[in-house]
């Protein structure tokens, strides 16, 4: 007699949650297809755009030397869209298995090596940016006298061209990979402190009372509530921060005179531009595929960390 | 109802929030309320009758400007520290990135439980909820209902002797707000818990308590308190029993008299 409809509760009950969940499987087939679509789309219009501005005002084409076997002479001839300006698509792609060097390994094998020995030094600097960010950030967020005394530091920090400062870190801590990596940290911490700050402050005030009345210590509080609530936050600005960490290890490789990089790489094929301007076309390819690579590992490590997250499934 | 020592006990509350400001506002004047062990007490009132805020000082979320409050004969203080009482507000508060059943070991966690006496509290909380099943679901995935009983299975968890209850059915439709009445109901016969409720709703009160106290308006102070003498346990036949309706009019007159009377 005590016991209340238990069974339309049940059924009433499981409705819901079914529903949702194959719905947010359908979604995600349907959400890789479009975005997939959506890449090769945009990857196709740039290839139009830019040939097509050669064909209208570049130099001649010549039957053996593009894969259409096309012979045009363009109707204009424009600065930019001249070879020595803007190599070819198929130039630049073709320059890749050439060899970098006279009897050298091909360019492809070469920038390869320099992406993983920046890709290194930019994982470093990551991780420390990301690490102190979520220091600083966590510091700010328990003390408002902190915050206010030494935020403003940490923006004018970010006023300070990188260019300025890479020398100033070389001089200090020697030139290796190290001070590239500090380099690097300079540039990522900055995001994650702001959006670690944001987000350890995010929880319904409720969300704080609820720990309140555990008697839950702060260090509990921060760990079980804050910390879990700022994830989304945090991962957003470690994304920001994957692609402004290889840029920060290309430019500390520039004063501190490595080689062995993607930073070495860009300064040594635009000495030699005009022997091979393809070449640094391709190493700026390289490049962006590197940071988009890093931008890619930490969207897929937020998947797997956010997992069953509302936001997440919605996104 | 007065023997034994009293689970709450206010003496003298008086709350003055932003005392030394502008906008001084007196939430909750000269309290004097006692609820004895296994009592189920709901606290009604017109909005901004400081409700919640008794609620809340009970529960040592905020401390009284004057006067006292005692829980299980220990300062509030004293008894938040250990562990006394569970709260369930009007959201359920669930943490998004927990399933269910690790939300409902949350206070298990915090307060040392080892994993299997957690997996083991969290099962049998969930069948008292009768969410039997639905431990790996997300709150998300959850309906409102759902969800709110997860909330109070949370609040549970842990076996409080008191249970404090902010208006917890107030965001629900009038139709779960029901089967949720008849819920609670059963688990606080089953477990001799002491409830004190807010609500704003008079056959919430009337069905649930075994006294239902109401509260003026600002500044709140007890108006009168109503002894429900319905017969224990309340079945569906309860909502309508001749007597309930007595009852009803008698808090609704309660209450409009202490909104001012002539209104």
């Amino acid at each position: 007699m005590t016991r209340s409809f238990p069974q339309t509760g049940a059924s009433m009950a499981e409705q819901p949650g079914r529903r949702s969940i194959r719905l947010s499987e359908r979604l995600d087939l349907s959400r890789v297809f479009w975005r997939v679509l959506s890449i090769l789309v945009l990857v196709t219009l740039i290839f139009l755009l830019w040939e097509g501005v050669k064909y209208l005002g570049g130099n001649p084409w010549r039957a053996d030397e593009n894969p259409f076997g096309i012979t045009h002479d363009p109707p204009y001839r424009w600065k930019v869209a001249s070879d020595l300006n803007l190599p070819h698509l198929w130039d630049i792609a073709g320059s890749l298995s050439d060899p970098a060097r006279r009897n050298g390994p091909p360019l492809i094998t070469v920038l390869l090596d320099a992406a993983l020995f920046t890709f290194r030094e930019a994982v470093s600097g990551f991780l420390i940016g990301a690490m102190l960010g979520f220091f600083l950030g966590t510091l700010f967020a328990h003390s408002l006298l902190l915050e206010r005394s030494l935020m403003p530091y940490v923006v004018a920090s970010q006023t300070v061209p990188i260019l300025a400062i890479a020398p100033m870190v070389i001089i200090w801590l020697k030139a290796g990979w190290v001070s590239v990596a500090v380099i690097s940290a300079y540039l990522t911490f900055f995001p994650v402190t702001i959006n670690t700050l944001r987000g350890l402050r995010s929880p319904d005030p409720t969300a704080v009372e609820l720990m309140r009345s555990y008697a839950a210590t702060s260090w509990d509080t921060l760990w079980k509530l804050r910390v879990p609530a700022a994830m989304p936050y945090i991962f957003t600005a470690l994304k920001v921060s994957a692609t402004a960490s290889v840029v920060g290890a290309i430019i500390g490789e520039l004063p501190s005179g490595i080689r062995d990089g993607l930073g070495g790489a860009i300064l040594n094929f635009n000495q030699y531009y005009i022997a091979g301007p393809s070449k640094l076309w391709a190493t700026i390819f390289i490049t962006s595929l590197l940071g988009i690579g890093f931008f890619v590992i930490v969207t897929m490590a937020e998947r797997i960390f956010l997992h069953g997250r509302q936001r997440e499934a919605n996104m | 109802m007065s023997e034994g020592s009293p689970v709450v006990k206010l003496s003298g509350v008086t709350k003055i929030f932003g005392e030394n400001s502008q906008n001084r506002v007196m939430a909750v004047q000269d309290i004097d309320m006692r609820a004895q062990p296994g009592e189920f007490i709901s606290l009604i009132g017109p909005s901004g009758c400081g409700k919640s805020t008794l609620l809340r000082l009970v529960g040592d979320l905020t401390g009284p400007t004057t006067g006292e409050v005692e829980v299980n004969g220990k300062s509030a203080h004293e008894a938040r520290l250990n562990r006394e009482y569970g709260m369930v507000f009007q959201a359920p508060v669930l943490y998004e990135w927990r399933t269910v059943t690790k939300n409902v070991q949350l206070p298990l966690e915090l307060m040392g439980y080892d994993r299997s006496e957690r997996r083991k509290r969290a099962d049998e909380m969930l069948a008292l909820v009768e969410l039997t099943g639905f431990g790996d679901h997300y709150p998300w995935q959850l309906s409102g209902g759902m969800q709110q009983r997860v909330s109070i299975a949370r609040a549970l968890s842990f076996r409080p002797a008191l249970l404090l209850m902010d208006e917890p059915f107030g965001a629900l439709d009038e139709m779960t707000r029901e089967r949720m009445n008849m819920e609670l109901h059963d688990i606080w016969q089953r477990t001799e818990t002491t409830i004190l409720f807010v609500t704003h709703s008079i056959l919430e009160a009337v069905f649930l308590s075994t006294r239902v106290v109401v509260m003026s308006a600002r500044p709140g102070r007890i108006a009168t308190e109503i002894p429900i003498d319905l017969p224990l346990p309340r079945t569906f036949d309860t909502r309508e029993d001749p007597r309930f309706f007595e009852l009803a009019t008698e808090v609704r007159e309660a209450l409009r008299v202490s909104e001012g009377g002539l209104k």
